[in-house]
């Protein structure tokens, strides 16, 4: 499988939705049936094309949020009000509607259950989307990987997979939340923006050579990988993820 | 640094559209700095087309631009491109 999807041309394909599931007051789940998916890699993504009546494209990417599951793709859209498409996927689109999309897409910022450990995943906002794709997969392959998530919201409601990455945790994943801007009664967690200190005490230390994977908005991801580095952390082992100041 | 930064990752299927493989994972040689690395770690700015930057120096790697029928592609300020095959 790996070689057929490193190699050949991308072509659209018509994914018929299948369900949505509502994930944050802006944030929805959209799976989609895809009949000729060859499956995909934890963190790749997909393109979406939508055509007005009037001929007009607006294309768009967004991260496979699901572990591999036979023609089942399942992407996390977060609604931007001023957005082109967004609106579209997460308000308009119901089940039976078809959209084109192409993929899966991308090798760099993939994840394999085979990779050497301990996995270190900061997300920030609906960065969480290809990360969750790798605790997934991970869970479906049954890996024991030690794998530690520091995710980043701005509220307890703002958090996407709440109640999934509470029932997932244990068997080697630890999962931590920054909760930026409100907090609800009774939070010990960490209640400010990720930085330097909470990167130390959350992850694992340099020697043992973590693998990191970042993903959320630019200044997000450029303060975790400034960070990382200067804690001591080995470059090349940061892999990182942006989505703009707003999201894909 | 600029929001509206993005990088590779990004570009990934703009990319296998034009070279019929997975580039991000491609190993690119800056013509700049003559550091290597992987195309998904390059800085990438979106406009009226699509400016790579050597995320060491930050000299130009490449330009793509699209329209309907036709891309063009300035690949002047990579060095070399390493794929995997």
């Amino acid at each position: 499988m790996a070689g057929t999807a490193l190699r050949g041309r991308l072509s659209w394909q018509l994914a018929e939705l299948v369900e949505a599931v509502a994930e944050t007051p802006r944030v929805k789940t959209i799976i989609f049936n895809v009949p000729s998916w060859p499956g995909h890699r934890a963190g790749q993504h997909v393109d979406v094309r939508l055509t007005a009546e009037d001929g007009y494209q607006a294309e768009r990417s967004y991260s496979i949020a699901s572990a591999t599951d036979g023609t089942r793709v399942a992407l996390t859209v977060q609604r931007l009000d001023d957005g082109e498409v967004s609106p579209y996927l997460t308000d308009e689109l119901q089940p039976g509607d078809k959209i084109e999309l192409r993929g899966p897409i991308g090798g760099y910022f993939v994840w394999e259950p085979s990779e050497d450990g301990p996995l270190m995943l900061v997300a920030g906002g609906s960065g969480i989307v290809p990360l969750m794709a790798m605790i997934r997969t991970r869970a479906a392959a049954d890996d024991d990987t030690e794998t530690r998530l520091l995710y980043s919201s701005r509220s307890q409601d703002d958090v996407i997979y709440r109640h999934e990455l509470k029932r997932l945790s244990g068997n080697g994943l630890t999962v931590v939340h920054a909760l930026t801007a409100s907090q609800p009664p009774g939070w010990t967690g960490y209640a400010r923006r990720v930085d330097a200190e909470m990167l130390a005490e959350v992850a694992p230390p340099p020697a043992e050579r973590p693998r990191f994977y970042a993903c959320g908005p630019t200044p997000f991801v450029e303060a975790v990988a400034e960070s990382l580095v200067q804690l001591g952390h080995d470059p090349l082992a940061i892999k990182t993820e942006r989505f703009g100041p707003t999201g894909h | 640094m600029d929001e509206l930064m993005l990088d590779g990752n990004a570009i990934a299927g703009l990319l296998q559209e034009l070279f019929a493989v997975e580039m991000t994972t491609a190993i690119g040689t800056c013509g700049g700095c003559g550091a290597a690395g992987p195309v998904g770690a390059a800085h990438v700015y979106r406009g009226p087309g699509v400016v790579l930057r050597c995320p060491h120096c930050d000299n130009v790697l490449a330009k793509i631009v699209k329209n309907d029928s036709r891309l063009w592609i300035d690949l002047k300020g990579i060095r070399t491109l390493e794929v995997a095959i």
